[in-house]
């Protein structure tokens, strides 16, 4: 048996660790380690719930936006506290900007170089290279001089000796399997992402000031539409300029992301047959119409539930408040639990006091039947669930979506794949490159919906009427969901005397990057890399390729909070 | 750059058009306010052969840092990894994994000993040994320690290398209000603890796109920092606060203030201070710069300053013996 230390692992948000025990070459057992912990949720006891969003959305810079979503979503639940219409449009524009953007800048920017060999493209026939894309789609940059042009970038970066951020890739391993002009197509969308992703974060400036980490505000959203021409960013410009975005957005999704995953799917059906994981999906839902008239849940447009063991016919029931169905375990975490270490908590009920039990820094292994992240381990019902982009497409699909299921069938059958092939490493980068599509093509629904409310004469986004904390119970307590790209993500709050008593955040990347629970159960990552044949254990590009088809997060993981103010911080270094 | 080779040539070798590089350094000047004549001499600066070594280092952060700088619009990320230096240790970005990144960034130090420049970005924690962050299972304050020896030039980016930022705001119920015990890069050298380098500091939660990319900038034409204040803020973009700048400081002047985020005067671009609009007590240059291609800043959107680019903006409202909160950071109590 021997090990394989993944440290740092790069191209995520955050501090991860991944350690693999082979045997004969093929992964036996893995161990996910978050190794950095910030404590925001202690920072957020004792504040005004009306701060927490913006102290709680720099938990991720990247899904920046999703904790503050939630955030301003507890405290709207906790004070039965009703928002505008307009302002729910404009979060679902918000977050659905995020989706699209997060999405295709994961594709080319964090995931691409585990399946693209960037130096394989300097010996691509740029003429290659034009034909083959424009079978692949009618995007304009096509031409042979373009990729001539592209070429040459390339060639006279490398030529130049010093390769930055591709030097020490594992450029020539046996794994890669894309023809050169493809690398070079690959390469020339990974600037022409840089480029776009640019020009989409301007959603997020006109509603929210900046991105990232645009602005949000308890009770609505903080900007003002249809004002005196020049006075705001959301005039009727602004509003146009919304479109815009939109429309460029899509375009780019149909017809670079979407022929470039199939395109360099075609190479990697071997992947279709490993990388599943648990086989346990949960979403909590996201995107609420507000002019529907239906009930909290039918509203959502990705509805909330959970699938077990890859049974499509049932989607059970998931309730946020409900104390026996979402718990976090720390058996193996760096935390104490009063109750005893193998006490699962709710998150209303949650606590956390550091106890630090590794090994002294600088360390060469962790030991995996003891404690080993900082991460806990969120179950449900005693169950790991996979939280994320494949798990928001099969709940579509499973729920009837007939949008989904004939997006998902065409894709299946132009791959030739089975539906099976959707558990696996590849499945989900499908299902993550499907959603942005689907997302993205809602976004032209809620722009016309915001526009026709402000035809009607209703301009507003902000209710102030619960925002003065005179006006608020002495003390209440309330859950906020959401999807975040990297999967469900809630918050939840409680507030005495106008204050916060405790706060929990129980984020994507923590159900699918944690450790081993009480009874030995395995998170999502662990799980999923289990059976992959490392060919060499210098260049551990499988086990890349898997756990970057998740799109870690690490940041968001890794929390802190405390109940009852007591908490003891005792640090035992073994 | 050969020496018989012509400028024009070493940019054409480098796929890069003359006309989009003067351009750049024609933006680049005019946000740094130098003189016109300054974006020549940056060009002239610039076409230099061997591109400036930038090692990145990520401890306690949220990635938003970076995020910000791929959302540059002059210089763009791609035109400074790929044209004007070598991005050799980065995590978000770098294609190489566990050792073979650490060896990427052993190898940068070595080749470009005494010359690299080295950015951080987040806190470092100090508390507990540093167990509360490392990498490659080294601490941060370890990793740190050694990468800065050799460093020509540090950039603090982002309020937290550059303050503490949130991993050092007050926790009132924890036994120490820094739990993790989060250091700023400038802390930490005034302390004794790393040595001693030219100190840039770029606050913001995050900075601006451009501020970030336009110090680079500056550090690439003439190798040294901007003039900088007393808290190594480049004087050029934290010279003046966030109010002077604001485009509605004459609806401040008249008397003339937004009641409600929705209302009449939010929508006739009123200002937002009785909203709780901290722009009077920061110094960044969010209306000027703006953010996302020119194309907004909190203000102009309908919220106001949070003033994160300060070093306290998250603990305005501590009570001053530390003790709890005396109200929001961030919104006034009082209806306007």
């Amino acid at each position: 048996m021997s090990t394989i230390v993944v440290d740092p692992v790069t191209r995520i948000e955050g501090h991860l660790r991944i350690e693999a025990e082979t045997e004969n070459g093929i992964i036996s057992r893995a161990a996910s380690t978050g190794t950095m912990l910030r404590g925001i949720e202690n920072v957020l006891i004792g504040r005004d719930p009306r701060d927490a969003w913006a102290v709680a959305q720099r938990i991720c810079g990247v899904c920046t936006l999703v904790h503050g979503i939630a955030s301003v979503r507890a405290v709207e639940n906790a004070l039965a506290y009703p928002i505008p219409p307009n302002a729910e449009l404009i979060r679902n524009l918000m977050i659905s900007a995020q989706f699209v953007h997060d999405h295709v800048m994961h594709f080319y920017h964090l995931h691409a170089m585990d399946w693209v060999d960037v130096v394989s493209a300097l010996s691509a026939d740029p003429q290659a290279a034009a034909d083959l894309q424009q079978c692949l789609s009618p995007w304009p940059n096509s031409s042979a001089s373009y990729f001539s042009d592209v070429k040459q970038r390339l060639s006279g970066f490398i030529g130049s000796g010093q390769l930055g951020i591709f030097a020490n890739g594992y450029w020539g391993h046996p794994e890669y399997k894309l023809p050169p002009e493809l690398n070079l197509i690959a390469f020339a969308h990974y600037l022409e992402a840089l480029d776009w992703q640019r020009k989409v974060a301007r959603l997020h400036a006109l509603f929210g000031g900046k991105n990232p980490h645009p602005n949000f505000i308890v009770g609505g959203a903080p900007c003002a539409l249809g004002g005196t021409a020049g006075a705001t960013a959301v005039d009727d410009q602004g509003l146009a300029l919304v479109g815009e975005i939109i429309t460029d957005m899509r375009r780019f999704v149909d017809e670079v992301y979407i022929p470039d995953t199939l395109a360099i799917a075609r190479y990697y059906k071997d992947w279709a047959q490993r990388g599943e994981g648990v086989g346990n999906f949960m979403t909590y839902g996201e995107f609420p119409d507000p002019l529907s008239g239906a009930d909290e849940m039918g509203r959502l447009f990705i509805p909330r539930g959970v699938i077990l063991n890859r049974d499509l016919s049932t989607i059970h029931p998931v309730d946020l408040s409900d104390e026996t169905q979402i718990q976090e375990y720390v058996s193996h975490s760096w935390y104490n639990y009063s109750g005893g270490q193998d006490q699962p908590l709710h998150p209303y009920a949650g606590e956390t006091r550091p106890n630090y039990t590794g090994p002294q820094p600088p360390y060469d292994n962790l030991a995996m039947d003891q404690a080993y992240s900082w991460l806990k381990s969120p179950r449900w019902k005693g169950k790991p669930m996979e939280v994320g982009p494949l798990a928001r497409v099969l709940m579509l699909y499973a729920s009837g979506h007939e949008t989904t299921q004939t997006l998902v069938n065409e894709t299946l059958t132009e791959l030739k794949l089975p539906l099976s092939a959707l558990y696996s490493t590849l499945g989900r980068v499908a299902a993550r490159t499907l959603e942005t599509k689907l997302i993205g093509d809602q976004m032209a629904v809620w722009y016309d919906q915001l526009l026709g409310n402000l035809q009607s004469g209703d301009s507003r986004t902000h209710n102030d009427e619960l925002f003065y904390p005179d006006t608020w119970p002495s003390s209440a307590q309330g859950a906020g969901y959401t999807e975040a790209p990297r999967g469900a993500l809630a918050h939840w709050i409680v507030i005495q005397d106008r204050r916060i008593a405790n706060y929990q955040a129980v984020v994507p990347s923590t159900w699918n990057a944690g450790p081993r629970d009480a009874q030995g159960q395995e998170g999502p990552y662990e799980a999923a890399l289990k059976g992959h044949r490392i060919h060499d254990p210098q260049q551990p590009l499988e086990i890349l390729r898997t756990i970057h088809s998740f799109d870690p997060c690490l940041a968001c993981a890794v929390h802190l909070m405390d109940l009852d103010g007591g908490s003891q911080i005792r640090v035992t270094v073994s | 750059m050969s020496h018989d080779e012509t400028f024009t040539e070493f940019l054409t070798r480098r796929g890069v058009s003359r006309r989009s590089f003067l351009a750049f350094c024609t933006a680049t000047a005019a946000a740094l306010a130098l003189p016109a004549a300054a974006a020549r001499e940056l060009a002239a600066n610039l076409a230099v052969a061997r591109r400036p070594s930038v090692i990145w280092l990520s401890f306690q952060e949220c990635t938003g840092c970076t995020e910000s700088l791929t959302r540059s619009g002059e210089p763009t990320v791609e035109a400074l990894i790929l044209d004007h230096l070598s991005l050799d240790y980065h995590h978000t970005l770098q294609a190489a994994s566990g050792e073979a990144a650490e060896q990427a960034r052993r190898d940068a130090m070595a080749a470009n000993w005494g010359s690299y420049v080295l950015v951080v970005d987040g806190s470092i924690p100090t508390a507990d040994g540093g167990v509360w962050s490392t990498i490659a299972g080294v601490t941060n304050l370890e990793m740190l320690r050694e990468t800065i020896e050799g460093a020509a030039l540090v950039i603090a980016v982002g309020t937290c290398a550059a303050f503490g930022g949130i991993p050092a705001a007050a926790a009132v119920t924890a036994p120490n209000i820094n739990q993790s015990g989060a250091r700023s890069v400038g802390e930490l050298m005034d302390a004794g603890e790393i040595v001693t380098r030219t100190l840039i500091n770029v606050p913001g939660c995050p900075p601006v796109p451009d501020v970030i990319s336009g110090t680079i900038a500056y550090f690439l034409a003439y190798g040294t920092a901007p003039e900088l204040d007393d808290q190594r803020r480049p004087i050029p973009y934290y010279g003046t606060t966030v109010h002077e700048q604001c485009p509605r400081i004459w609806h401040y002047r008249n008397g003339e203030f937004a009641f409600a985020f929705d209302d009449e005067r939010a929508q006739q671009g009123y200002c937002l201070y009785l909203l709780g609009c901290k722009g009077p007590e920061t110094r960044n240059a969010c209306p000027r710069v703006r953010w996302n291609l020119n194309t907004s800043f909190p203000m102009h959107s309908g919220h106001g300053c949070l003033g994160c680019s300060e070093a306290a903006f998250w603990d305005r409202a501590l009570a001053v013996d530390g003790s709890g909160f005396t109200g929001s950071c961030f919104y006034p109590d009082v209806r306007p």
